[in-house]
């Protein structure tokens, strides 16, 4: 296991070199003369500014392995310069307030997804054709097609803006500081209650839809009809024997979507005014507050790097055909 | 040829997707000659009208047709989606044969940029990418065409990895036709199949990569009218004007699910067996 482990992280190297690589190479998409930019507009001379700062702080002008190897001994030391915006605060110290929001938004809704998503995949793929397996096959189209700003949007106007039963925006309400402790945690668990069911429904859908294939593909194997053979229960055949198994691929598709689940708060925390990374990035991309934006973009990929670690080791553990044979593609 | 006709014809769900595909096009095309009001002539005696016999959608803060917008907007989403996943296929078919059919390092080099392009959260990427771009429709479709082609790729990979074995090849091979000639014309003919399948299920995706970045604000700017900044503009309205937010979301879920249920519709009826591969998750684009 500890092998496996370690060749996995030594295969980790090469992707945290290549991340830094492209996002190098991102910057590198800024118009190589600011000049060309020739305008009294306030918006475009500070357009022009941002260039000008970048320019120094990268140093644009050496030669391009120079540039790199800076920019790769800065991120080594985590030093992402300091941000654009009037405030000039260090990136990183900015990044690291909001990181733990955006970890527990996403953490929560994983949990989430998993908890419904496993027990409709199984009863839909249990009772295959059957009108539950219907109406979840329903929502799960529906929820490919339902863009998730979208989504957000319409439960804005039904729960906060005509019945007004919750929050619609950032984290405490502004009588925050006047509630009991438990009033605070209650304030701050409605808050969050809109923008996971944003998050969670377009995810639902996925897994819910891999679940119920994966578990179809199981019930069909020989050790099924073995276990229904010698007389076990309904219940334990599916509870033990194909749950099981059936739940092995959920983790690789578990790391695999996780991009896309962080990638998704960008739109989510935007909508919600949720002081995460995804609002951050947003707000970055409008003021082209570069530094911030790099790293968020390193600091994110990498993170995701590491998720994806986690969820290949956590395979191995549960699966130990995988440690023996090479990784399957 | 003719069962997988016989096949489509027979499931229900993918004929209605179709026929809304196929609409929606006919409308996004002929929207100068539809449209009955034009969707930049702003009116100030016509501020934010509820749907009427007259606007049927309503109109917005300036005094614009909600549909006329909605109409042009299908042609920016539809266009944006249609050359981005074009993009997409373009880069992602010449890498993925590059690697299925030399293998070794190539092989190795090109699934480990895979790999890595894949680690990145689309969305972050993408908006690191766009604030150092002028905003255009041409940059929102080359991004959003640049940073989806790595399912496309290994797709085509596995393809070539199964078909290079096969005889027809190893007798191209042995008559001495180059590697591109047996690529192009003998390989790739055979593979296209499931491409054109993730082809019909990206367009949906890169429509709704684009309605997000357009609402965001980062996307396809005004005065271009697209669904995703219809909805932008909607929301400042959002307690006055329900219908500001409502259609255009409509719209996109409309096509986004029509797409999805033609394309999965055209895969089963290709190869019943692709079913299995229920690689949705990690293609859909958020």
């Amino acid at each position: 296991m500890l092998a496996y482990a370690l060749r996995r992280l030594l295969l980790a190297v090469p992707l945290l070199l290549g991340i830094t690589f492209i996002s190098f190479m991102v910057i590198h998409l800024a118009p190589g003369d600011p000049v060309e930019i020739q305008s009294g507009d306030m918006a475009e001379r500070n357009i022009r500014e941002a260039y000008k700062a970048l320019r120094e702080m990268y140093g644009l002008d050496k030669p391009l392995y120079e540039q790199y190897w800076n920019w790769l001994s800065r991120i080594v030391r985590l030093d992402f310069g300091r941000s654009f915006a009037p405030d000039g605060r260090p990136v990183l110290t900015k990044i690291s307030e909001r990181l733990p929001i955006t970890l527990l938004l996403n953490v929560v809704e994983m949990l989430i997804i998993l908890a419904l998503a496993v027990p409709i995949g199984v009863l839909s793929a249990t009772r295959q054709y059957s009108n539950f397996d219907k109406v979840t096959t329903i929502f799960v189209f529906l929820g490919f097609a339902t863009p998730d700003f979208w989504l957000a949007l319409l439960l804005m106007i039904l729960f906060g803006v005509q019945l007004g039963w919750l929050p619609i925006s950032g984290l405490r309400s502004l009588n925050w500081e006047y509630l009991t402790f438990w009033g605070q945690q209650l304030d701050f668990l409605s808050h969050l209650v809109l923008p996971v069911l944003v998050a969670t429904f377009g995810g639902m859908a996925g897994f819910s839809r891999y679940m119920r294939q994966s578990m179809l593909e199981v019930v069909r194997q020989d050790y099924i009809q073995t276990a229904r053979a010698k007389g076990l229960a309904e219940r334990v055949v599916v509870g033990k024997h194909a749950l099981r198994n059936a739940m092995l691929p959920i983790i690789t598709i578990l790391g695999l979507s996780l991009p896309g689940l962080i990638g998704g708060s960008v739109i989510v925390e935007w909508i919600f005014a949720i002081p995460g990374m995804g609002q951050l990035m947003v707000q970055a991309a409008f003021e082209r507050d570069y530094p911030v934006l790099m790293g968020n973009l390193v600091i994110v990929s990498t993170l995701t790097l590491f998720a994806n670690l986690a969820a290949d080791l956590a395979y191995s553990l549960v699966d130990p055909r995988i440690r023996v044979s090479r990784r399957r593609r | 040829m003719r069962d997988f006709w016989r096949a489509l014809a027979r499931n229900r769900l993918a004929l209605v997707g179709g026929v809304i595909v196929a609409v929606l096009a006919i409308l996004a095309v002929a929207a100068p000659v539809i449209s009955p009001w034009d969707p930049n002539r702003p009116d100030v005696k016509k501020i934010l009208n509820p749907p009427s016999n007259r606007h049927i959608f309503g109109t917005d803060q300036l005094g614009r047709d909600v549909l006329a917008r909605m109409l042009y907007g299908a042609r920016v989403s539809l266009a944006v989606g249609f050359v981005s996943v074009g993009i997409a296929a373009t880069i992602g078919i010449l890498l993925g044969s590059a690697a299925g059919y030399h293998g070794g390092l190539i092989d190795a080099s090109i699934m480990r940029l895979v790999d890595l392009m894949l680690v990145f959260p689309r969305f972050f990427l993408l908006l690191a990418v766009l604030a150092f771009l002028k905003p255009s429709i041409w940059t929102i479709m080359a991004v959003i065409g640049l940073t989806g082609w790595m399912g496309v790729a290994r797709l085509v990979r596995a393809e070539f990895l199964a078909l290079k074995e096969r005889e027809f090849v190893t007798w191209s091979q042995s008559v001495g036709a180059s590697g591109f000639r047996i690529i192009w014309r003998h390989i790739l003919p055979n593979a296209m199949a499931p491409v054109l399948v993730a082809m019909t299920l990206g367009i949906p995706a890169a429509i709704l990569t684009e309605s997000g970045l357009s609402f965001l604000g980062l996307g396809v700017q005004p005065p271009h009218a697209t669904w995703g900044n219809i909805l932008n503009e909607g929301k400042d309205a959002i307690e006055l004007a329900w219908w500001l937010s409502v259609y255009p979301g409509l719209a996109i879920l409309l096509t986004v699910l029509s797409y999805n249920l033609f394309g999965e519709g055209i895969r089963d009826a290709l190869d019943p067996r692709l079913r299995q591969s229920a690689g949705r998750v990690v293609s859909r684009a958020r």
